[in-house]
């Protein structure tokens, strides 16, 4: 699985970093996301995409 | 379960095909949506949209390959008319559609006022609404937005960085009061103001005036007529359930839901339609925020292939007005005392608890950091689990 985050069109919100913490954090300034692991092991996979379903600026996309 | 039909192709209704889809549904999804555009993203439309910063194809949720991979019989352009429960068919303008599992998503649309058919009159719903209303914003013209709503308000700031002359008219004495409470709706008022905005509050606003079927004012309740160019429409939302009307199914302030989302066997309610039962809160509420239509889509997107579980999230919305960006989580319009816990009101950076009977209903932060935000979720929950 690859992860890439779209900066400009995220609004912030941290959903992602609720779901999967361990690939997603939020810069403390802006809040703004940063990609921990743009290939996270299997068992991280279901809460990224999970992550990419709620962000509410569809800035998180995955391909496999 | 064989054929599960959405109707609603919004936010709501792609995450429920996506999540089956992910779960590993091989049958038939067909998914239904009265708007011709594959499905995008509604949040930027009074925002970004408006502004120009992002263009129509921009805010689509999905890419044309993305949405063909899913393998759904996609029927855009076609709205859904019916339902009848002993056949478990769905009449659609195009004919009718069987199903095993129903999801209802049909969203909300906005209130009206008399006189709105006039040209030159907005609504801020559709992604063709924002894409006209975009035209319209020039600098010289006078725009007037009745409702300081989150839509309204997101409009005016909008407009005002575009440098479009803006008048908001809102029924109640302070914008926002019902959900994030007089202060913090007053804190909200005096940034517009602040920033150019003519905000008349305590005005009831009676109807749209046109000459020759074009907008030439609004008139409030005691007669006065407020001049505009440009006028936009921001009173709140009617879920879109007309075409459940005599399905049986239950509806009151949207489509009557349990805590499973469930409306009857089979049948689900997702997003900005579904008045559910929050088991979290221990009460009915309808969220017309863009994460919830997501969240609640994949919780009923597992209720459907089982075992089901109730659906019981700390809803949040954020708004982007100017500078501010206000983010929230719980249910703060049960509300009965607003403390701010952190920062202050006249540095515009702060943190408000929202407690209902002393207990923690919700928290607002405005333009504080996320990490924050998230401790105070986690006490929302702790609070009500």
């Amino acid at each position: 699985m690859k992860v890439s985050v779209d900066v400009p069109r995220c609004v912030a919100s941290g959903q992602c970093v609720l779901i999967a913490p361990a690939v997603f954090d939020q810069r403390d300034d802006d809040g703004l996301v940063v990609l921990l692991d743009s290939s996270p092991p299997p068992a991280l996979h279901e809460g990224v995409r999970e992550s990419a379903l709620v962000c509410p600026a569809a800035a998180i996309h995955v391909t496999s | 379960m064989k054929q599960i039909v959405v109707v609603g192709a919004s936010a709501g209704g792609l995450s429920t095909a996506e999540a089956l889809r992910r779960l590993g549904f091989a049958g038939s999804i067909t998914l239904i949506g009265d708007e011709a555009y594959l499905p995008y993203d509604r949040p930027p439309l009074s925002k970004q949209v408006l502004a120009g910063r992002l263009a129509a194809n921009e805010v689509l949720l999905r890419s044309a390959r993305q949405i063909e991979a899913l393998g759904l019989h996609l029927q855009l352009g076609v709205a859904a008319t019916g339902l009848d429960l002993s056949e478990r068919v769905v009449r659609a303008s195009h004919g009718s559609v069987p199903f095993d599992g129903l999801v209802v998503a049909t969203g909300a649309r906005p209130r009206s006022l008399p006189g709105a058919s006039a040209r030159g009159v907005h609504f801020v719903r559709t992604l063709e609404d924002a894409l006209a209303l975009k035209e319209s914003l020039v600098v010289g013209r006078r725009l007037v937005v009745v409702g300081a709503g989150f839509v309204g308000a997101e409009v005016a700031a909008t407009a005002r960085g575009l440098g479009v002359d803006v008048t908001v008219l809102e029924p109640s004495p302070v914008p926002l009061a019902r959900v994030l409470g007089p202060v913090l709706g007053g804190v909200i008022a005096s940034v517009h103001r602040s920033h150019g905005v003519d905000l008349w509050t305590g005005v009831g606003v009676r109807e749209v005036c046109s000459s020759d079927g074009r907008v030439t004012g609004v008139r409030l309740s005691d007669g006065t007529v407020v001049g505009a160019d440009v006028v936009v429409i921001g009173i709140g939302c009617v879920p879109n359930v007309e075409w459940l009307q005599d399905s049986g199914l239950q509806l009151s302030d949207g489509l009557v839901c349990d805590s499973w989302c469930s409306a009857a066997p089979g049948i689900y309610g997702v997003g900005d339609v579904a008045s559910w039962h929050n088991p979290l809160f221990g009460v009915p509420m309808r969220v017309e925020h863009r994460t919830n239509a997501a969240e609640q889509g994949m919780a009923v997107a597992r209720n459907l292939l089982g075992p089901p579980q109730p659906y019981a999230p700390v809803p949040y919305f954020w708004s982007d007005q100017y500078d501010l960006k206000i983010q929230a989580y719980g249910h703060l319009r049960d509300h009965d005392s607003v403390e701010v816990v952190g920062g202050d009101l006249d540095s515009r950076s702060f943190l408000a608890a929202y407690r209902r009977a002393g207990r923690l209903v919700g928290v607002v932060g405005v333009n504080v950091l996320p990490k924050t935000l998230r401790t105070w979720r986690a006490a929302i929950l702790e609070e009500w689990r």
